[in-house]
């Protein structure tokens, strides 16, 4: 079965701050990774090779320096690499994103078939999560989103467990199908030594602008119909007032509870039967 | 099992250094790191040398990403709110061919292996070295915590840091010793240049260090320092873990006393912390130096104790020893003879280096200020005293005054007592 893998590389948002007067990302700095649930995503398609067979290619979009993250997923054990990278491509949303990134999908298809492609639920830089269905959408697979586990893969289908809100979900698809999934889905692995030696020679694939018959309408910033009309860091919180209740438990209960009233953080319900305070 | 001429056991500036060198000399190499990247597990002051440096990079202060050059170096004796300082300031050492530069080790680390890379290193992170691996007697490589994680090498340099656990495996090694070890913490503060520079007397791009004794570590035997980065100031304290502990300091009690002192508060207002940082440091000078080499392995860097805390040198020590090993491992694969005795070349080389002459030459130090503990406490305060005796205008005249001073003196020591000190420090420092 041939598995393709949807991976970005991300700052570490963990270690991005705002900064508070021009309101930009602070990135100086700031190290890059594999988008985590993207991780997870190579995670599932290996396990899937390693069950059934086959091959996992993963593909990227984004500056030349995103090799790296490529490098890093080939030493857990993919076997092709394809990054796809141009100033023609910058500047682009998830909807031009995920035209950019079907178009090369459909290529490799057309060589080598695609059984099922992988990404993660979304990227912890942008919360989107459009990017996945988008691919679907544009290359007619099944989508299915927020996957918690894949309970089966025959030729034709794939059964998984989704996550929904108010519970969980087994569906199944007809291959080929897109799957989105979230980081419960499996644990990361180590990448053995012979795997990272291999992946350290390993030059990714570069695929540029010419690469594909693409369109250049639907790319980079003209292609991107969001625009960001501002970016702001939610206000900070005031410390709040620490009362001593070491020396009068009692009155400073009271005072408490009387507090909370006062600035109608609770309010009594006048139609409730004994809500009185007493 | 893939086979390399040298493997390298860690990414600090004596393992690249190491890599580097044997690179050049045409050695399959690896260097195998612990951390994510080399640099971000390696922590120092922040002073790097610029002819130890250029011995392994020649140039390098034309693409590395240094911080600023030093052109003034303050030493300053705290005691209570007082302090009195004394410093050198050239402003040739501002420009080619340098003193030293105050560096963040996370970027400079991580270019001297880029370094390291284009020489043909290979360079494996996030893989931690668990032994070494024998067969029979012999050294034939390493054993990784990955699967599949053997390697196979001629010869192992060993530059795993202070935290000497694979040259105690091999029995090269003892344990560290809480007396024989520092702990350094260590912030950098955020501030914009304009303020480092008014703040520190410089032009722009020009950097200054200060060394701060005394009470800067509460009287324990140890050092303060401040340093002048580009936009930041790295300020860090460290003390011999033993009276530390004895004493019950914690090193970040030791970090903020020595923030809260007038003087040093002032340097940093207004600054943000970006960056807490934390490392032991070998500090047990010439006597602690462990066995050097043995058949296929040479020990360089913290983990062979290359320190000399005097003069606050150690990554240069390391950068050396770092490449003396690489020319060393090179030239006994070449010659087919990676014996102990082979090896013994590495260490005659350090013998005839600054590296372990300078180790030598302060070899009764350590031992000095640990029987005269009451030095770091009694002559700063004495100084200081002196000091503002000296210098207050408050109508006694002058000759009186002079008087007063000595006789304070000899209430702190007494006149034998002062001899003592006196001869004592020249025969350990001079």
């Amino acid at each position: 079965m041939h598995f393709v893998v949807c991976l970005k590389q991300v700052p570490d948002t963990s270690e991005v701050r705002i900064d508070p007067i021009t309101n930009t990302l602070m990135r100086e700095g700031v190290p890059s990774i594999i988008n985590p649930y993207d991780a997870h995503a190579l995670e599932e398609a290996m396990r899937l090779k390693e069950k059934v067979g086959g091959k996992v290619t993963i593909v990227s979009m984004g500056p030349p320096q995103a090799k790296e993250a490529l490098k890093k997923a080939m030493s857990y054990g993919a076997d092709r690499a394809i990054l796809l990278s141009d100033r023609a491509f910058g500047g682009s949303d998830s909807l031009a994103t995920a035209y950019i990134l079907s178009s090369a999908l459909k290529k490799i298809h057309e060589t080598e078939p695609i059984d099922l492609v992988f990404a993660g639920k979304e990227a912890i830089d942008g919360d989107t999560a459009q990017t996945g269905p988008g691919i679907a959408q544009r290359l007619g697979f099944a989508q299915l989103t927020y996957v918690i586990k894949v309970k089966e893969l025959t030729d034709k289908n794939v059964t998984v467990v989704r996550k929904t809100e108010s519970g969980r979900q087994v569906v199944q698809a007809q291959l080929p199908a897109l799957l989105t999934v979230e980081k419960e889905l499996n644990d990361l692995r180590y990448a053995t030594l012979p795997n990272m030696m291999k992946a350290a020679g390993y030059e990714p694939e570069m695929w540029n602008v010419k690469s594909l018959p693409f369109d250049l309408t639907q790319m980079g910033l003209k292609g991107s119909p969001t625009s960001v009309s501002r970016i702001f860091a939610p206000p900070g919180r005031d410390g709040g007032e620490i009362m001593d209740g070491t020396k009068d438990p009692t009155g400073t209960a009271a005072s408490v509870v009387t507090k909370i009233f006062q600035q109608n953080i609770l309010m009594v319900n006048p139609l409730a039967k004994g809500g009185n305070l007493q | 099992m893939e086979n390399f001429d040298v493997i390298v056991v860690g990414g600090g500036p004596a393992g690249l250094s190491a890599a580097l060198s044997a690179a050049k000399a045409g050695m399959k190499t690896v260097v195998i790191e612990r951390g994510d990247y080399p640099g971000t597990k390696n922590v120092m002051g922040g002073i790097l040398y610029t002819k130890a440096t250029d011995m392994v990079v020649p140039e390098f202060w034309k693409e590395a990403p240094l911080e600023r050059p030093i052109i003034e170096q303050r030493i300053a004796m705290l005691s209570g709110d007082e302090s009195i300082m004394a410093g050198y300031r050239d402003p040739a050492w501002g420009v080619e061919p340098f003193n030293a530069h105050s560096i963040l080790r996370v970027k400079f680390d991580s270019w001297l292996a880029k370094q390291a890379e284009k020489a043909g290193v290979l360079i494996l992170t996030e893989t931690l070295v668990e032994d070494l691996l024998y067969q029979d007697d012999r050294v034939v490589g390493v054993r990784t915590g990955r699967a599949e994680g053997d390697l196979g090498a001629k010869v192992v340099i060993i530059a795993e840091g202070v935290n000497n656990f694979l040259a105690v495996k091999a029995g090269l090694a003892k344990p560290l010793k809480p007396q024989a070890v520092a702990v350094t913490v260590k912030e950098v503060i955020a501030l914009p240049k304009e303020k480092i520079e008014d703040r520190f007397c410089l032009d722009e791009g020009q950097g200054a260090t200060i060394e701060l004794y005394g009470d800067s570590t509460a009287g324990l035997m140890g050092v303060g320092f401040i340093y002048t980065n580009k936009e930041s100031i790295s300020i860090g304290v460290g003390a011999i873990l033993d009276p530390m502990i004895r004493n019950n300091w914690t090193p970040n009690d030791l970090l903020e006393n020595l923030k809260s002192k007038p003087y040093v508060k002032r340097l940093l207002q207004g600054g943000e912390t970006k960056e807490y940082l934390a490392h032991l440091i070998p500090e047990g000078g010439y006597t602690s130096v462990p066995k050097l080499h043995r058949q296929g392995v040479l020990v360089v860097g913290d983990t062979a104790m290359l320190m000399n805390s005097l003069n606050r040198e150690g990554s240069n020590l390391a950068m050396i020893s770092g490449k003396i090993a690489g020319e060393v491992a090179a030239q006994t694969i070449k010659t087919g003879d990676v014996s102990d005795q082979a090896m013994t070349v590495y260490e005659t080389r350090l013998r005839d280096s600054f590296v372990l002459k300078d180790l030598h030459h302060y070899r009764h130090m350590g031992m000095f200020f640990e029987k005269n503990e009451h030095l770091l406490k009694t002559y700063p305060k004495l100084l200081s005293q002196a000091a503002k005796m000296y210098l207050s205008a408050d109508g006694t005249p002058k000759k009186a005054r002079q008087k007063e001073i000595i006789k304070m003196a000899f209430e702190h020591r007494s006149k034998l007592g002062l001899i003592k000190d006196v001869y004592g420090a020249w025969r350990a420092l001079l």
